[in-house]
C-alpha cells in the first residue's frame, strides 16, 4: 500500500516536471511565433489584436511591400559587410595577440606588460562620451570603419582563445622548432588546425556580437542611409512603441497613422532575425560548448 | 651533438621579436579605442568645450561631481540600475537552477533537446528585436492583456507602468536568458557522480532529499562562483533592452545609470557632466570587480583573471 502511493506520488512528480518543462519551452516559444504570425497577418486583423500564433487572414504583402523598401536592403547590405569587416579584423588580431600571451613570461620577455595592458582594459574603460569623442576626431563618423575599428580586439575572446593555446602540448611545437619552424609557421601549421572549434566559437561571438549590435550605429551615424540593419529596424520601431507605452492602444495608434505598420515592421524583424536561425546550429555546437568549457573547465 | 642543442635552444630564445611583432598590431588598436578615451575621462574635471579640445578647455575640479549627488533624479537613476540589475541577477540565477534540475530529470530525448533548442535562441536574439515581440505581447490591448481579461484581470499597461516596468523590465530579460544560463548549471549537474545518488536512494532518500543533499552541493561551487562574479553586474542595468523598451512616462521607475549619460550626456551634449556620471559608475563597478576576483580567489580557488 505503502509503496504503491509512493510510486503514485512520483508518478505524479514526474509528470508535473514534464508540464513546467513543456510550459517553459512554450511560454519562450510562443511569443516569437506571434511576431511571425502577426507578418503574415493582414492589417486589419493586426490593428483588431486578433493574432494569436496563426496568421489571421494570411497576406504576404508585407514582404512584397519590403522587398519595396530600399533602405531596408541597404541596411543590411551595410550590417552584412561589417560583419564580414569585424569578423577578419577580430580573427587576425585575436590570434596575433593569443599565441604570443600563452607563451610563458620566460619565453616572451614583456607578456606580463602586454597581459596587464589587455586585463585593464577589460576591467575599465573610458565610457560612451570619451569613446564617442575619440572615435569622432579620428574622422571615423558616418562610415562603416566606425561600426569596425572600436571592437577590433574582443578582449575576452582573446583571454579564451590564450587560454585554449596553452592546452596545446608543448611537445607539438618543439618538434617544429628542431625542423626549423618559425614561430609564424608554428601558429599557422601547429596551433591553428588544432583550435578549430576554439576559433569557431570566438568567431560566432564576433558575429553575434555586430550583426545584433544597434547602439554604435545609432550615435556613430548621423543619417539613416548609413545605418547597419539593427539601428535602421530600431529607428522604425521606437516611436510607435513610445505612442503605445503612452497608454495610446493600437486601435487609435492605426487611425492616427491611418494604416497598420505593425505587420511590416514584424517582417523587418523576421527578416533580419533569418541570419542568425540560419546559423543557429552552429551556435548551438560552438558557442554552447565554448561557454561550458570555459567555465566550468579553467 | 653538442652544436645541435645549442643551435636548438638559441632558436628556442629566439622568436621573442616575432612575438612582439605579432601582438603590436592588435596593442595599438587597443591604444587607440580603449586608452585614449581613459585620458579622455579629463573631461569630467574640466568644462569641455569641443570647439577647444581637451588640452584648451577650462578645469572645474570635482564641480560636476557636486553638481550629481546635488540632483535628485540622481539617486533615482542609482536606485533603480540597482534594482533592476539586481533583480536580474537574482531571478536569472534561480530560475535557470531551476530549470537545470527539472531539465536534467527529462527522459524523453527528443522533447530535451527541443526544449534546449528554443529556450537558448532568444539570448542570440538583438534586444530591437525582442523589445518588438515584448511591445506586441504586453501592450493595452496584446495578447497579455486579452488571457489576463479572459480571467477577468486588467488591462495592464506594463510599458507605462511605473508600478510594472521594473517587474516588466526583469521578466523579459529572465525570459531571454534563463535558458542559455542554464547550460552552466546543466554541465555542473552531469558532471556529479551518479553513485552519490545511488547511494542514497538505497538508504530511502526521496528526490527532494536527493536535489537538496546531493545535487544542490554537487553544483554549489559553480552557484557561488558565478554569483560572484555576476556581482559586478550590479550597475549594468541593460541599456539596450531599457533604450529599447522605456520612455518618458517610465523614466521615474526605468531610468538606468547608462540611458541617463546616453541621454543627458551625449544627446544633450552635456559632455563634461555626462563623463563625470559615468566615470563615478566606472570605478565603483572596478572596485567591485577587483572586490569579486579577491572573493572567488579566496573560497573558490577559482578566479576571473
Amino acid at each position: 500500500m505503502n509503496l504503491q502511493n509512493k510510486s503514485l506520488a512520483a508518478k505524479i512528480g514526474k509528470a508535473l516536471i514534464y508540464l513546467i518543462i513543456i510550459f517553459l519551452g512554450l511560454v519562450t516559444l510562443l511569443p516569437l511565433l506571434n511576431i511571425v504570425a502577426i507578418s503574415l497577418s493582414s492589417s486589419g486583423a493586426v490593428t483588431a489584436n486578433a493574432v494569436g500564433i496563426i496568421p489571421v487572414n494570411f497576406t504576404l504583402e508585407p514582404y512584397k511591400m519590403l522587398v519595396d523598401d530600399p533602405q531596408f536592403w541597404r541596411s543590411f547590405g551595410i550590417s552584412v559587410q561589417r560583419v564580414f569587416l569585424s569578423l577578419g579584423l577580430n580573427m587576425i588580431l585575436i590570434i596575433l595577440m593569443a599565441y604570443p600571451l600563452s607563451k610563458r613570461k620566460s619565453e616572451f620577455k614583456g607578456r606580463s606588460i602586454y597581459m596587464n595592458l589587455l586585463i585593464f582594459a577589460m576591467l575599465f574603460n573610458g565610457g560612451m562620451i570619451p569613446t564617442y569623442l575619440v572615435v569622432r576626431n579620428l574622422g571615423l563618423l558616418n562610415t562603416i570603419w566606425s561600426l569596425v575599428l572600436p571592437s577590433a580586439v574582443p578582449v575576452f575572446s582573446v583571454i579564451l582563445m590564450m587560454n585554449f593555446f596553452r592546452g596545446v602540448p608543448k611537445a607539438l611545437e618543439e618538434a617544429a622548432i628542431i625542423d626549423g619552424a618559425t614561430p609564424m609557421q608554428v601558429l599557422l601549421r601547429v596551433y591553428l588546425p588544432i583550435s578549430i572549434p576554439s576559433l569557431a566559437t570566438v568567431a560566432l561571438f564576433s558575429i553575434v556580437g555586430s550583426w545584433n549590435d544597434f547602439f554604435s550605429g545609432l550615435i556613430y551615424m548621423t543619417r539613416t542611409s548609413n545605418y547597419p540593419l539593427m539601428t535602421y529596424i530600431q529607428s522604425l520601431t521606437v516611436d510607435i512603441q513610445q505612442m503605445i507605452q503612452q497608454g495610446i492602444n493600437s486601435t487609435n495608434l492605426s487611425e492616427l497613422m491611418g494604416v497598420s505598420d505593425r505587420n511590416l515592421n514584424a517582417a523587418k524583424i523576421v527578416v533580419s532575425s533569418i541570419p542568425l536561425i540560419l546559423i543557429y546550429p552552429l551556435l548551438q555546437k560552438y558557442f554552447i560548448t565554448g561557454i561550458v568549457v570555459g567555465s566550468v573547465k579553467e | 651533438m653538442q652544436q645541435r642543442k645549442r643551435t636548438a635552444s638559441k632558436r628556442l630564445t629566439n622568436p621573442n621579436l616575432t612575438y612582439h611583432l605579432m601582438i603590436l598590431p592588435g596593442i595599438i588598436f587597443l591604444l587607440i579605442f580603449n586608452y585614449t578615451p581613459m585620458f579622455g575621462l579629463v573631461m569630467a574635471f574640466q568644462d569641455y568645450v569641443p570647439a577647444k579640445g581637451i588640452f584648451g578647455s577650462d578645469f572645474v575640479g570635482f564641480q560636476h561631481f557636486a553638481y550629481m549627488f546635488s540632483l535628485p533624479s540622481i539617486g533615482r537613476v542609482f536606485t533603480n540600475t540597482i534594482v533592476i540589475a539586481g533583480g536580474k541577477i537574482i531571478f536569472n540565477t534561480l530560475l535557470a537552477i531551476v530549470f537545470a534540475i527539472l531539465l536534467n530529470e527529462v527522459r524523453v530525448r527528443w522533447l530535451k533537446k527541443s526544449v534546449q533548442t528554443i529556450v537558448y535562441l532568444p539570448n542570440f536574439l538583438s534586444w530591437v528585436v525582442l523589445a518588438s515581440v515584448v511591445v506586441n505581447m504586453f501592450n493595452l490591448d496584446g495578447n497579455v492583456n486579452q488571457i489576463l481579461e479572459s480571467f477577468g484581470l486588467g488591462p495592464f499597461n506594463f510599458l507605462g507602468s511605473n508600478q510594472l516596468f521594473r517587474p516588466l523590465i526583469i521578466g523579459t530579460d529572465v525570459w531571454k536568458s534563463f535558458g542559455f544560463n542554464s547550460i552552466v548549471y546543466l554541465a555542473a549537474i552531469t558532471s556529479i557522480d551518479p553513485g552519490l545518488h545511488e547511494a542514497a536512494s538505497i538508504d530511502g532518500a526521496n528526490w527532494w532529499r536527493r536535489i537538496w543533499h546531493v545535487t544542490l552541493p554537487g553544483m554549489l561551487p559553480i552557484i557561488l562562483l558565478l554569483a560572484i562574479l555576476n556581482l559586478p553586474n550590479i550597475l549594468n542595468g541593460g541599456f539596450d533592452q531599457i533604450y529599447n523598451l522605456y520612455s518618458p512616462v517610465v523614466y521615474q521607475s526605468g531610468d538606468i545609470i547608462d540611458t541617463y549619460v546616453y541621454r543627458v550626456g551625449l544627446m544633450g551634449r552635456d559632455y563634461s557632466f555626462g563623463t563625470a556620471v559615468g566615470l563615478f559608475k566606472s570605478i565603483i563597478g572596478l572596485v567591485l570587480i577587483l572586490s569579486a576576483n579577491q572573493t572567488a580567489k579566496k573560497f573558490t580557488e577559482r578566479q576571473l583573471f
